[in-house]
């Protein structure tokens, strides 16, 4: 099983692949929504990505009152 | 539909809707793309009894007030059905505010019902706050086996014993406690009678009509104004059908268009432009010669649709475009904030009609709405039928604030007597927006009066309300405005926050001040955040009781600088 460093390292690669930004200039708890300039809707299409990625269904609302990535990595870790 | 005359509240009229149409689908749950629920109206009332008599065993009657804070789910409305059958008064709370906000407004609105989902309770249960938690019953939905409910009662298993006791209200009783502000200030509980919902419903089914066989997709949370009237209480009174989608992702609101052959759908501008834009990026990707001949479908479209929509020639001529849309949509509903004509525009001429409008809890939701006779995207429309709407002190080009007269104006704001008195004069709702009627009776909108904004999500937010997260900071005084409303322009776009600094004499606001400034900014939600701020080295004029004067500082910004001023925070 992934450990919480690994998910939440995953989460920042996939986020950087997806909206085209360098890895090195993200960091866990990075505000997603400023560093990456995105909106909620955006911030859903990330999850489907990540849903993908992990082979898990996160229901929108586990993005509810989450903004930065570490945050984001324990929702998914506590599904894995 | 039901004649709407005949009935003197919600639970009248869609008690009469269940009896008219029994057999018909009044509802389907759809999680991504599974079905999750399927009811007709009579399996929706057998639904919605034993919550009713649930409730009446917890003492709940006539006026008793009940809150509902549910994601968009087809609970959400057997609950309010329940509610309703009791006589009882709805509060439907945003689950999107932060717990602390949830439980300041369910204090405030003095609920004794609260109707929740589990992981909202759960949320709620370990915020601060919750200690002073007064909501006698607590129903809560979906809660996995064994979990622990805090004392709240689980949703599926409320079956009181017997058959509920109907409870008739009056047209002039509240129906609805709708909260259009006020998470950070004062709280703004719109008190909505069951005329002001009749009446609202019988003026927007004049324009698009419902009925058996209509299939409205429901996106938006049905404590959104909008999606209460057009996703609930309108289909409702007509035999049609809604369809709950539990998701907002594109690909799911894509496959939904398709298998349910949706005839109408309201969204909020962020997510029609999201939507507009995943359409152009699929013509893009088409090979010269296909994207040569969709452009000529579409000029030609354009073309013979100038004057007004059809329907059938434009899915003859662009049937690639509609069968994505399921084939059979009338009509797309934007609202809850400004909505960019050129967004509209490219939709209206691929035959994808956006019906924009204008409105406000205050008055009951729409006010105005655009009935594409022609189609004026650059403008909201038309007041619809029973409005009237009147521009106060117009300037030389027609412009001033605009007002409204009709029964669907709320009553008063609960406890607030004050505001209430300076926001509805003499029967006319000042809506703090400003606007010009156009010879053709379009209304057109052009800034806001009022010291707030409205996010593309059809958020409103009132800056005073964000001042809190600034508090403590060494700083002499600060305030937060709308930089439309310090530096006004004829535009509805380009809405910021700006917090003006009022630096203690000796102390400048130095790299340290500016750094805890931008991290408690990051710890706002992305709407609340303000865009940058402003050093003003006066005192802020004040009130006998301390409170600053907002519109003579403004005033007095607006004159000594300008917008370029703000440092980008």
């Amino acid at each position: 099983m992934a450990t919480i460093e690994n998910t939440t390292d995953e989460v920042l690669k996939l986020a950087a692949a997806h909206f085209k930004v360098p890895r090195e200039q993200l960091s866990a708890d990075d505000d997603f929504f400023k560093k990456l300039n995105i909106n909620s809707l955006q911030a859903l299409d990330l999850l489907t990505r990540l849903e993908q990625h992990f082979r898990i269904e996160l229901p929108d609302y586990e993005l509810q009152g989450v903004s930065d990535f570490r945050t984001l990595a324990e929702r998914i870790q506590s599904r894995l | 539909m039901l004649d709407l005359r005949q009935y003197d509240c919600l639970g009248e009229a869609l008690r009469a809707a269940q009896e008219s149409w029994p057999d018909e689908t009044c509802l389907i749950e759809a999680d991504r793309d599974r079905e999750k629920a399927r009811l007709t109206y009579r399996q929706f009332k057998e639904a919605a009894l034993p919550i009713a008599r649930a409730l009446e065993d917890s003492g709940f009657g006539s006026g008793s007030r009940a809150a509902i804070l549910m994601t968009n789910q087809s609970k959400w409305l057997i609950s309010a059905y329940a509610i309703f059958y009791r006589g009882g008064v709805l509060v439907p709370l945003d689950y999107k505010l932060t717990p602390e906000e949830q439980l300041k407004l369910l204090a405030h609105s003095n609920a004794e019902v609260l109707i929740t989902e589990f992981h909202i309770w759960r949320a709620i249960t370990k915020a601060e706050g919750f200690d002073a938690f007064v909501v006698r019953t607590v129903f809560v939905t979906e809660a996995p086996a064994g979990a622990d409910l805090a004392g709240a009662k689980r949703w599926e298993e409320s079956r009181g014993s017997g058959d509920p006791a109907f409870v008739k209200r009056a047209r002039q009783d509240a129906a609805c406690i709708v909260y259009s502000s006020g998470t950070g200030g004062r709280p703004k509980g719109c008190v909505l009678t069951h005329e002001n919902y009749l009446e609202q419903c019988i003026a927007l089914t004049a324009l698009y009509p419902f009925w058996p066989g209509v299939r409205y997709l429901s996106i938006l949370p049905t404590n959104h104004a909008i999606d209460f009237m057009v996703g609930f209480i309108g289909p409702f009174v007509c035999g049609a059908t809604v369809v709950h989608l539990r998701t907002l992702r594109p690909e799911f609101i894509r496959d939904a268009f398709k298998r349910y052959k949706i005839t109408y759908m309201s969204l909020v501008p962020a997510v029609l432009k999201s939507l507009e834009r995943g359409l152009r990026q699929r013509f893009d990707e088409l090979p010269p010669g296909k994207r040569k001949m969709l452009n000529a479908a579409i000029a030609l479209n354009r073309w013979l649709t100038r004057a007004e929509p059809h329907p059938s020639i434009s899915r003859k001529l662009l049937p690639q475009v509609h069968d994505a849309f399921g084939g059979e949509l009338r009509a797309l509903f934007v609202g809850g904030a400004f909505t960019e004509p050129a967004v509209m525009r490219s939709l209206y001429d691929l035959g994808i009609l956006v019906g924009n409008g204008y409105g406000c809890t205050e008055a009951g939701t729409a006010i105005t709405l655009n009935d594409f006779k022609p189609f004026r995207p650059d403008t909201v429309g038309k007041p619809l039928p029973g409005m009237e709407v009147r521009i106060l002190n117009p300037d030389a080009e027609g412009v001033g604030e605009v007002s409204v007269r009709s029964k669907t104006v709320m009553s008063h704001y609960l406890d607030e007597p004050e505001m209430t008195a300076e926001t509805i004069i003499d029967g006319w709702l000042m809506t703090g927006d400003l606007g010009r009627v156009e010879a053709s009776g379009h209304l057109q909108l052009l800034g806001r009066k009022k010291n707030m904004i409205v996010t593309e999500e059809g958020k409103n937010i009132y800056p005073e309300d964000i001042e809190t997260a600034f508090e403590g900071l060494p700083i002499k005084e600060f305030c937060v405005f709308a930089a439309n409303y310090l530096w006004p322009k004829r535009s509805m776009v380009g809405e910021k926050l700006v917090l003006v600094l009022h630096p203690e004499l000796g102390h400048p606001v130095g790299e340290k001040i500016v750094t805890e400034l931008a991290e408690r900014n990051r710890g706002l939600a992305n709407f609340k955040r303000v865009s940058g701020y402003l050093i003003w080295e006066h005192d802020f004029p004040v009130t006998a009781s301390l409170k600053i004067k907002r519109p003579v500082l403004a005033e007095q910004i607006r004159v000594a600088v300008s917008r370029e001023a703000v440092v980008p925070l």
